[in-house]
């Protein structure tokens, strides 16, 4: 018994002690995801079915467009990348409000779990949802609509990436604001990255936004991905200038994004917001 | 050189925007015991406790744990502490089994599978280990909760209304359960609670709060003769309505 307290008192090297506490949470998000079917079914549902429905729009266009008939495949692509953008975000931030629904925030920030360390369950644990959910649309996508996503290449690879810093930054600002304003502010969890869908350009080139407009989507990272992503299904060229730039603003997003959060969380702290984890 | 006390908290203040939830508090623990932390609705029990935890930061005043200030140096002794209340919850989908590995590995303890058999052992939960914590009674969920804050062996423990909402057998079985805790590994607790025979049978000390402020702090005994009471509950009745020493002195 003795040595069992005294090891537990001695706590294991900081990073071994960190990697710990981030495996304990991913393994506390696991046991949740697996004991809830429906949890698991929300996860593939709504991809599906939006790409599903813009396929069916791409092909019907296809069919009746010339120009449309040679950008195949850029609503479809448009879709899965715009998923991987909402649907980071949104795994980032369910696991989080997770831990609002569950009244469980107080026995998290009262433990030895650092913030950082929160964070990085959270980022990897939307990267696990993220793959339940988007990987078997991709296939649906190649099985019904011929559009294989995992043929943009490394293309693929560095929109993935830029997305997720985006997807993630967001998710860590909005948790601060929740942690800091409780759960009347749990909507901008579900609603906050439809603001972002006009002014990044899903759907159409950035030259379509009224010019005053152009620079703010400019000034937002998924942007650069997704006029990359047009190059690269219309005229066959990948842009990594792009993507640097791209690469760049998210870093800057995502330092702010860590830097408000702990402010958040500090304020929380001076206001006694983490002990009321309601409205 | 005298050794360092497991809680001392100094001139502690905490003023939510314009309104003072604990007012110029200071008290220090010795190892290994047993304190009451009494007060009515809004005394300011649950500020201190959670400011004691490093969850709210004071306005001013001290408190350190262990040696380490809160909250910040709290890295340096979260995992040697911890805590039960009723409203905070263990998460209900997961099972206890579930539960108690999460935190237990978030509180860097060894032979967990060990430590959960001898939880479960310890706490009459060795059946319900398997069970997810939401399909629980409410006694056994307190017992699923206790178990949590004792995952870790902690060194100092926090207890907000332990036995709150539980029928009477259940409470009486939580207060030896902690009782035999504290005695064996000789930890030191707080214990807020608004059950005064709870508090009069495990602590040794008892601080009561009024409006922030500690309005007296002895041993039940010694509360007891100079209230010139029968019960804690008497004492503590006069202290809220004002009927204290003062009024006595006065009289």
């Amino acid at each position: 018994m003795t040595s069992r307290i005294e090891s537990a008192r001695s706590f294991p090297s900081p990073v071994r002690g960190s990697l710990q506490r981030i495996g304990a949470m991913m393994l506390r998000y696991w046991y949740l995801l697996r004991s809830s079917w429906p949890r698991l079914l929300d996860l593939v549902y709504w991809p599906t079915v939006q790409m599903v429905t813009w396929g069916f729009l791409q092909y019907y266009i296809a069919s009746n467009a010339g120009f449309f008939a040679r950008a195949g495949g850029t609503f479809i692509g448009a879709v899965l990348l715009w998923d991987i953008l909402f649907r980071g975000q949104l795994g980032f931030s369910i696991s989080f409000l997770e831990e609002m629904w569950s009244r469980n925030l107080g026995n998290l920030m009262m433990s030895p779990l650092r913030p950082f360390e929160f964070i990085a369950a959270l980022m990897v644990m939307s990267l696990v949802r993220l793959a339940i959910g988007a990987v078997p649309v991709t296939f649906l996508a190649i099985a019904f609509f011929g559009f294989n996503l995992y043929g943009l290449g490394f293309a693929l690879v560095a929109f993935f990436f830029n997305l997720m810093l985006t997807s993630w930054a967001i998710g860590i600002f909005v948790s601060g604001l929740i942690l800091r304003n409780g759960m009347g502010a749990e909507n901008l969890a579900w609603s906050i990255m439809f603001l972002f869908m006009p002014l990044t350009c899903v759907y159409y080139p950035v030259t379509t936004l009224p010019v005053w407009l152009q620079p703010v989507a400019w000034v937002l990272p998924p942007t650069y991905v997704f006029e990359g992503m047009r190059t690269l299904l219309i005229q066959h060229v990948f842009r990594p200038d792009l993507m640097i730039d791209a690469l760049a603003l998210n870093a800057v997003m995502f330092a702010a994004a860590v830097f408000a959060f702990l402010k958040l969380l500090q304020s929380a702290r001076r206001h006694g917001s983490l002990m009321q984890t309601g409205e | 050189m005298p050794a360092t006390p497991p809680i001392a908290v100094d001139r502690l203040v905490k003023i939510y925007k314009t309104i003072p939830a604990v007012d110029g508090i200071s008290f220090t623990l010795s190892p290994g015991s047993i304190t009451g932390l009494l007060g009515g609705n809004g005394a300011g029990k649950t500020t201190t406790i959670a400011t004691i935890m490093g969850l709210v930061m004071p306005t001013s005043g001290r408190v350190t744990v262990l040696g380490a200030e809160m909250p910040s140096e709290r890295y340096r002794v979260l995992h040697r502490m911890n805590f039960e209340s009723p409203y905070i919850e263990v998460p209900m989908r997961l099972t206890v089994r579930q539960n108690l590995t999460v935190f237990g590995k978030l509180y860097g303890v060894n032979d967990l599978r060990e430590r959960i058999a001898e939880l479960g052992h310890e706490l009459d939960l060795t059946d319900l280990l398997d069970r997810p914590t939401g399909r629980l009674s409410a006694g056994q969920k307190t017992r699923v909760s206790l178990a949590k804050a004792l995952i870790n062996d902690p060194a100092v423990l926090l207890l907000d209304e332990p036995t709150a909402s539980l029928d009477p057998d259940t409470a009486d079985w939580v207060r030896g359960h902690l009782e035999r805790y504290c005695r064996d590994r000789h930890a030191t607790v707080l214990l807020a609670s608004h059950n005064m025979a709870e508090v009069e049978r495990l602590c040794e000390r008892v601080i009561i709060m009024k409006r922030g402020r500690i309005e007296d702090d002895d041993a039940p005994a010694k509360l007891l003769a100079r209230y010139g009471r029968r019960t804690l509950e008497e004492v503590f009745l006069d202290v809220a309505r004002g009927n204290g020493l003062e009024t006595e002195a006065a009289q």
